[in-house]
């Protein structure tokens, strides 16, 4: 078939706009097998696949989409799930067109195959159908500790446990799944969904344990007393960071963090059927132009907000978020005030915030991280009314661990240091994910846990006999 | 899931209740001036409660709430059998102990008498001399007075109403302690409601002695994640759940911290109304 005569990248079916900014159902709904296999033809099945270099877990991707094409699901599925344990997630979360779609020889002339789209599909047909128990792998006798289940941990964990290794997964909260649980809101990732990847990692044996706070109710070398031969840590970017302006700490400033765990994980927007409350004013301003900035200037329409704004100091095409994020907003009547950053919180004789006191910014030269940086422009403060603020500028590592781990080196973020392996300053202990990076993706976090997974295997299989206990 | 081994109604009028859990891996690691944070059920909220006690060997916290919202109501229902879904701790850094050479006193208002125990009793282990001030509204909201004097080398006992002890609030006494005493008190732990806290830190201010509070902000996650908590210390922002919930009495901005007690007031009474809902006329619905 020749390119041009291929059928266009098969458009994802979605809510519509005026009805999902009210509820906290699911905006995108995923394709049909119909849908799936007409994207999947599209694909050219090429000789050296470029896709391949763009995943950090190394799915193999025109492997999966051909079983896809000719409809054979369960093939399909299980050629996703023999890299990537959670394909549920990562269809739905993963910033594709960074990733596998920025690759693909089809997006240089047309429009790239939708890989993202077919993952999600995959991996919800085979939940559809009832996943199958997967095989255990020949026991190791060894036990490895995971701490933190977010991406990294769970994708760490699940290899590990598809080796053969006893693992135990620690969370701090009362469910497991860190920030695809606490952060990323419903409507983007339904929980039920992060439930059955986690209910998938049960199956391969993971031994999960919640209300641990490692640091805290247990240490890393109480763990490793214990007798466990590796520790994982995946700990997170735990730590919300605050712009350090006067008067962030009035009534209605929350943190990203705060407002979208109580909305996320304490299903506040259910409130008083549940008992954790979450409140939005009229107006309410996000600063912040990533994933998490999205998440909530969304979340704020949904729990009844009549204007929710994204406050960004650069412009629009330097913002981190998923375009198909940013797209979703704009369709739902977010709105954008780019170039722009607050210098102060106005507060009213209550003690709450009634407005932001702004400055325009300009972009002047790039900056260490490749984006023009902004320069503020004199004189050109405003004020901006808002009765809710949600800070939504990055987090930093959470030093629990951190703090509580002799011999432990930070490197100079705070973050802990790890080589590509995750190899940390202490044998037998690594660690991945945005406590090794800082804020990133779920994606990243995940190739991390996985390339840690394989060191740890690596390190257990090189010294058996000293390890075992 | 966490067992509850023993339940006492301390007071009916408010309600105020002991409930020893078990809960091994928090009795291991508990220290004077922790906390932690409990999930009745899946709906509820995460509370943060000071630990009042814990016993290494049984593997049990002990904590003291009163029932004041529509979660420690639902928590108060709980009886000895049952179990508590999620509880998690020790949470908070513990309070700083160590011997001091003039007296130190420990002054627990309310509720506050709870949290306060296990510090006093952690100084006079230390070798402390320790002055024990605690004072409620009246007679029947005082509970642990013996053990308190078990602890402390002088205890007085105050209430509001004078059906018990002396009459007057504690930081009456507490003056009259400072008098008494010549100024010679190195340290002063306070715990009790938030004006009673901050009642006592613009006392002890001109004396010049340090004044330890414990903070009860509204929480969340109670591991540094969120910043629901925070709490302006002198000119820095602090997180009660990781950088307290001990501070300088004379740093807090207390005016701001009572503001920020009150964020969710309005959804606190609504969440009460379903709880006290008898099936109507409430408004609740």
């Amino acid at each position: 078939m020749s390119l041009k005569g291929r059928p266009p990248r098969q458009e994802m079916p979605c809510q519509d706009p005026q009805v999902r900014r009210n509820n906290f159902n699911e905006v995108a709904l995923g394709y049909q097998e119909k849908l799936a296999v007409a994207e999947a033809t599209r694909c050219l099945q090429c000789k050296k696949p470029q896709c391949l270099a763009g995943c950090p877990v190394e799915v193999p991707i025109p492997e999966f989409i051909k079983a896809v094409a000719e409809g054979d699901f369960a093939q399909a599925a299980q050629i996703v799930k023999s890299k990537n344990s959670l394909p549920a997630i990562c269809g739905r979360v993963c910033p594709q067109e960074t990733q596998c779609e920025a690759e693909c020889v089809l997006g240089k002339k047309f429009e790239p195959v939708a890989i993202g789209r077919l993952e999600r599909f995959v991996a919800d047909w085979e939940m559809d159908k009832g996943v199958e128990k997967p095989a255990p792998a020949p026991k190791k006798g060894q036990k490895v500790a995971v701490i933190g289940s977010g991406p990294a941990g769970l994708t760490c964990a699940a290899d590990l446990a598809k080796l053969g290794y006893a693992v135990t997964l620690y969370e701090a909260l009362h469910v497991p799944g860190g920030v695809l649980m606490y952060g990323i809101p419903e409507f983007r990732l339904p929980k039920a969904v992060v439930q059955a990847e986690i209910d998938y990692l049960r199956q391969l044996g993971v031994d999960i344990q919640v209300d641990i706070v490692i640091g805290k109710g247990k240490t890393v070398q109480e763990i490793l007393d214990d007798g466990y031969a590796a520790v994982f840590l995946g700990t997170g970017a735990g730590l919300p960071r605050f712009m350090g302006v006067p008067g962030e700490n009035l009534c209605g400033v929350f943190s990203a963090n705060e407002f979208l765990t109580r909305t996320n994980l304490m299903k506040g927007y259910r409130f008083p059927e549940y008992f954790t409350p979450v409140i939005v004013g009229r107006r309410v301003a996000v600063l912040g132009g990533g994933n998490v900035a999205m998440d909530a200037a969304r979340t704020a329409l949904r729990l009844g907000a009549a204007e929710s704004t994204i406050v960004y100091r650069r412009s629009a095409k330097e913002m981190p978020a998923r375009a198909e994020e940013v797209e979703h907003a704009h369709a739902e009547g977010v709105q954008f005030q780019y170039l722009t950053s607050p210098v102060e919180m106005l507060g009213d004789e209550n003690g709450w915030v009634k407005a932001l006191k702004c400055l325009r910014y300009e972009l002047g030269e790039p900056d260490a991280s490749g984006r023009r940086r902004p320069v503020p422009i004199p004189g050109s403060e405003f004020i901006l009314e808002a009765d809710t603020v949600v800070v939504a500028i990055g987090s930093g590592a959470n030093p629990m661990v951190i703090k509580t781990t002799k011999g432990l080196a930070v490197n100079k973020h705070g973050n802990i240091a790890a080589d590509d392996d995750g190899q940390t300053s202490i044998p037998g202990v690594y660690a991945g994910g945005d406590i090794v990076t800082g804020a990133a993706t779920v994606i990243l976090a995940m190739g991390a846990g996985k390339k840690s997974a394989q060191a740890i295997d690596r390190y257990l299989t090189a010294q058996p006999g000293e390890k075992t206990q | 899931m966490f067992p509850i081994v023993r339940k006492e109604v301390i007071a009916t009028n408010p309600a105020v209740k002991l409930f020893e859990v078990k809960a091994p891996l928090v009795a291991a690691k508990a220290k004077a001036g922790q906390f932690f944070i409990l999930r009745c059920n899946e709906q509820g909220e995460r509370i943060p409660l000071t630990i009042a006690d814990y016993n290494r060997q049984a593997g049990t916290v002990t904590t003291i709430f009163q029932e004041v919202g529509a979660s420690t109501k639902i928590l108060g229902k709980l009886n000895e059998g049952e179990a508590i879904l999620d509880f998690v701790g020790p949470l908070g850094l513990p309070s700083e102990i160590k011997k001091h050479p003039d007296p130190v006193v420990c002054v627990g208002g309310g509720i506050g008498i709870a949290p306060v125990f296990p510090i006093a009793r952690a100084l006079k282990e230390a070798g402390n001399y320790v002055i024990g001030i605690i004072g409620a509204k009246n007679k029947d909201l005082i509970f642990w007075e013996d053990r308190m004097r078990a602890v402390c080398d002088e205890l007085i006992v105050c209430t509001d109403d004078g059906s018990y002890g002396r009459r007057g609030f504690v930081t009456d006494a507490l003056k009259d302690v400072y008098t008494q005493r010549e100024g010679r008190i190195n340290q002063i732990w306070a715990i009790g409601p938030m004006i009673m806290m901050r009642v006592i830190s613009n006392t002890t201010r001109p004396w010049e002695v340090k004044t330890i509070v414990s903070m009860n902000p509204i929480m969340l996650d109670g591991t540094g994640m969120c910043g629901a908590c925070r709490v302006l210390v002198g000119k820095e922002t602090k997180f009660a759940c990781v950088d307290g919930p001990e501070f300088d009495g004379h740093l807090i901005d207390w005016d701001l911290a009572m503001k920020r007690a009150l964020i969710f007031k309005r959804e606190e009474q609504r969440a009460l109304a379903v709880v006290e809902c008898q099936g109507g006329g409430c408004g609740c619905h």
